[in-house]
């Protein structure tokens, strides 16, 4: 029997691969089968952790959001987490992060609740990014940390925002500044720069007021900042504020993450943008 | 190739035959185990430009940042599945097409068949190069395939399983030990592949398809790759050494304890995840009993050693093949470590783990490739290696740096542990170990310059045997 052909080929490749199949992989799945699996649709509805983040997104980067997704909404919300999971899986960023907080080695200090089952319950966890090494930190409980500039920064040029960081730029995540934004740029260099406000008016009054008349006269107005600001004339190939559809996305995706728990760092009661910007000072 | 020929063990099995007697020219064709060894090479220095990038990346020396088709992230997964679709599997298909119709006297199901794996499995291995670059991967660890690759390569695993399993199973007589390995690594691999590419895509999600992530992890490691890499061990140190292998009864040992410990131990690889302690708990006894099977195996090896140990100087293949199997209990040892939780507490996600992986897939299975082929490519070209000290700077480069990054990975994981524990800000976890990054991109380098010089030395031994005359009937002193 053991040196037999039968018997190597169906104990030994079949008899025991089954025994090891059932034993780790059958019985998890019993133990987690009244657990339902809740799909991209469900994890965006009602979270407005998630949305709240989400239409931070869609004010401070008005063109590229409009142009990409649209309007900031759970549907939306959901279609960039679909796309923000495939460029955290296709970027093998789960090569260098992990999803889950284990109950030893302080990691309840550094990022909160330990990892539970529910959590993982859902399509985006189709395969599980639990990840196996750690280059940077654990990212399951990244969501409301940081802002969403940091992260558009950070992915453009990690050194930047954490000096000496070895985490690779993505680029790619980016496209170039429109003339619109590079206005308001400088608008708000104005308020340290009075050059900066002279310029500006100087191209309004140039041009137009409206985007539509400066985007008609854009390469014009770009060579008059080239000439004054030649470091934010650059932008217009490639800029940190002008993220594009991955970009936004992937943003979105690390903003969602730890959403679910109560520990998540906004607590601020959610109030739809528009209201917030009516009323800054509520 | 009977049991007659082999008189210890005539009760038993027959052990592998000598060359001379054997006229292999109908049963093997060589121009394919040629043509998969050169293959395998070539992804190993795809391989090797992956892993350089992410290197050079981790110490911030990538001269290449910013570009999309290099990013590292991508390449990193370019690294692994290079080496292990690329590299071992090909490296496979050719030892198992030399091995196979020499222990079964037939030769494989069909040659058309072999030309047919041979092309389909580079369109495998490279549309998920392509995939990669372009940034499909499939979130399977080790299993990064696109999944529109995934069924293809599943074919090319059963038809391969069909090529050379036919020979094996129409064989009368007693089976060799490396065939008990063979026929139950063809099974295993492809519920393998199956297993991991398809249910946690399409069927599982959260904390069971976690448990298959880690099973098909492991499963890789242990039922595809290990089991035929010992099978052409048993088959080609008996051979080198020209005497039988020490104890049958330990080859027994050896086999049943894999077949039957070594899969039930996927859990490990997530301990203190969500997958239940008493699964968990499962997953590190079983890992600390196989240790005892790798035992036995090693000990039978070094059995069969005894009385010959001057081989280790003198005969290049038995150097790698022993240096291997050093490495490969070192491996293992360290692995009944690893897996206790305490060890878990401080090593999971650091670089411990990277430089256990390296030592076993460079060191041990790697390193027996390379010993393979320092033995083959002289009996495939029909000459004598072109330089002998070229084989020894092969040696020396590859041993030297696969040695020195596994020590620096553990010792910087030891650090990153620590560091983590101590909840000192995360960059100071990075700028501590940058010493022993820069290691070991100089460590890797060392193993790069090791194969290129074996590429060099097989290129130079390829024109010489095109300049001399067709070797006469006298063999040729192969001097390994
Ligand atoms: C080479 C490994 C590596 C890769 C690949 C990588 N990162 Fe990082 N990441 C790091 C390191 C190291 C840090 C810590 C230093 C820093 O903040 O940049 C980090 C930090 C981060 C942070 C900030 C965490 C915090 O709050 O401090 C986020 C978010 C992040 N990475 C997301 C990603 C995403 C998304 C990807 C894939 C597109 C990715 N990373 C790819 C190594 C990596």
């Amino acid at each position: 029997m053991f040196e037999s052909k039968s018997g190597i080929l169906l104990i030994g490749g079949l008899g025991f691969f089954l025994l090891s199949f059932l034993s780790n992989v059958v019985v998890s799945v019993l133990l987690y089968q009244d657990m339902p699996e809740q799909s991209v649709e469900e994890l965006a509805e009602q979270n407005t952790n998630a949305l709240y983040l989400w239409q931070d997104l869609s004010v401070r980067y008005p063109e590229a959001f409009k142009k990409h997704f649209g309007e900031a909404n759970e549907k939306t919300l959901a279609e960039a987490l679909e796309v923000g999971h495939k460029a955290y899986v296709g970027e093998a960023c789960w090569h260098c992060h992990s999803q889950f907080v284990r109950p030893v080695s302080n990691e309840e200090s550094r990022w909160g609740a330990v990892a539970s089952s529910e959590e993982y319950q859902n399509e985006l966890n189709r395969p599980v990014l639990w990840g196996t090494r750690r280059v940077g930190p654990d990212l399951s409980r990244e969501g409301g940390r940081r802002g969403n500039d940091w992260h558009a920064v950070h992915f453009f040029d990690p050194p930047s925002v954490s000096t000496r960081s070895p985490m690779p730029k993505y680029p790619w995540f980016f496209e170039g500044l429109s003339i619109t934004a590079a206005m308001r740029r400088l608008d708000t260099m104005a308020v340290q720069d009075e050059a900066a406000g002279e310029l500006a008016d100087e191209i309004r009054s140039e041009f137009g007021e409206t985007d539509e008349e400066l985007t008609k006269s854009a390469s014009k107005a770009w060579g008059m900042i080239r000439k004054q600001y030649p470091e934010l004339a650059k932008e217009r190939e490639l800029s940190p504020d002008a993220p594009n559809k991955r970009g936004l996305a992937m943003i979105a995706y690390v903003q969602w993450l730890g959403s679910w728990l109560e520990q998540y760092p906004l607590y601020e009661q959610y109030t739809p943008i528009a209201e917030q910007i009516a009323n800054p000072l509520e | 190739m009977t049991a007659e020929q082999v008189p210890a063990n005539n009760q038993t099995a027959a052990a592998p035959t000598d060359e001379s007697k054997l006229d292999a020219a109908h049963l093997v064709d060589e121009r394919l185990v040629l043509w998969f060894f050169l293959a395998g090479l070539t992804y190993l220095m795809v391989s090797f430009a992956g892993g350089l990038l992410m290197a050079l990346q981790l110490v911030k020396w990538n001269p290449l940042e910013g570009v999309e088709i290099l990013s590292p992230g991508r390449w990193r997964l370019i690294h692994t599945n290079a080496v292990a679709y690329g590299f071992i599997a090909n490296s496979f298909l050719g030892a198992l097409h030399w091995a196979i119709p020499r222990l079964t006297l037939k030769p494989v199901l069909s040659k058309p068949l072999s030309y047919f794996i041979f092309v389909a499995w580079q369109v495998v291995v490279l549309s998920t190069a392509a995939g990669l670059i372009l940034g499909e991967a499939q979130a399977v660890e080790w299993g990064e395939t696109p999944v529109w690759i995934d069924p293809l390569a599943l074919a090319g695993l059963a038809l391969v399983a069909i090529n050379f399993g036919t020979p094996i199973i129409q064989m009368k007589g007693p089976m060799y030990v490396t065939l008990w390995y063979f026929l139950a690594a063809f099974v295993w691999t492809f519920l393998t592949y199956a297993m991991g590419n398809f249910i946690p895509e399409y069927y599982l999600s959260g904390t069971s398809a976690g448990a298959v992530a880690g099973l098909f992890i492991h499963d890789l490691v242990g039922l595809f790759v290990t089991p035929l890499a010992w099978g052409l061990m048993y088959y080609f140190v008996p051979i080198l050494l020209k005497k039988p292998i020490w104890s049958h009864g330990l080859s027994l040992v050896g086999f049943w304890g894999l077949a039957f410990f070594y899969p039930l131990q996927g859990i490990h690889h997530f301990l203190y995840t969500p997958i239940p302690d008493f699964l968990e708990y499962g997953a590190v006894i079983s890992t600390i009993a196989v240790e005892f099977v790798v035992t036995t195996v090693v000990i039978n090896f070094f059995g069969t050693l005894w009385g010959s140990g001057r081989a280790v100087v003198t005969n290049l293949p038995i150097r790698w093949f022993y240096t291997g199997m050093v490495l490969y209990f070192v491996t293992c040892a360290q692995c009944a470590l690893q897996v206790t939780r305490s060890f878990q507490q401080v090593i999971h996600f650091t670089d411990w783990v990277v430089g256990h992986a390296h030592l076993v897939m460079f060191g041990v299975f790697s390193v027996w490739f390379f010993g393979m082929m320092t033995y083959l490519f002289p009996r495939l070209f029909k000459t004598s290696w072109w330089s002998r000290s070229l084989c020894e700077w092969h040696f020396w480069l590859s041993a030297g740096g696969i040695t020195v990054m596994f020590l620096t990975l553990t010792l910087a994981g030891l650090f990153e542990g620590y560091f983590w524990n101590s909840l000192r800000p995360w960059q100071d976890s990075i700028d501590g170990v940058w010493g022993f990054w820069v290691v070991r991109l100089f460590a890797g380098l060392s193993m790069i310059a090791g194969q290129l010089v074996f590429v060099l030395n097989i290129f130079m031994t390829w024109r010489k045997s095109k300049q001399t005359a067709p070797a006469s009937s006298a063999a040729p002193a192969y001097a390994t």
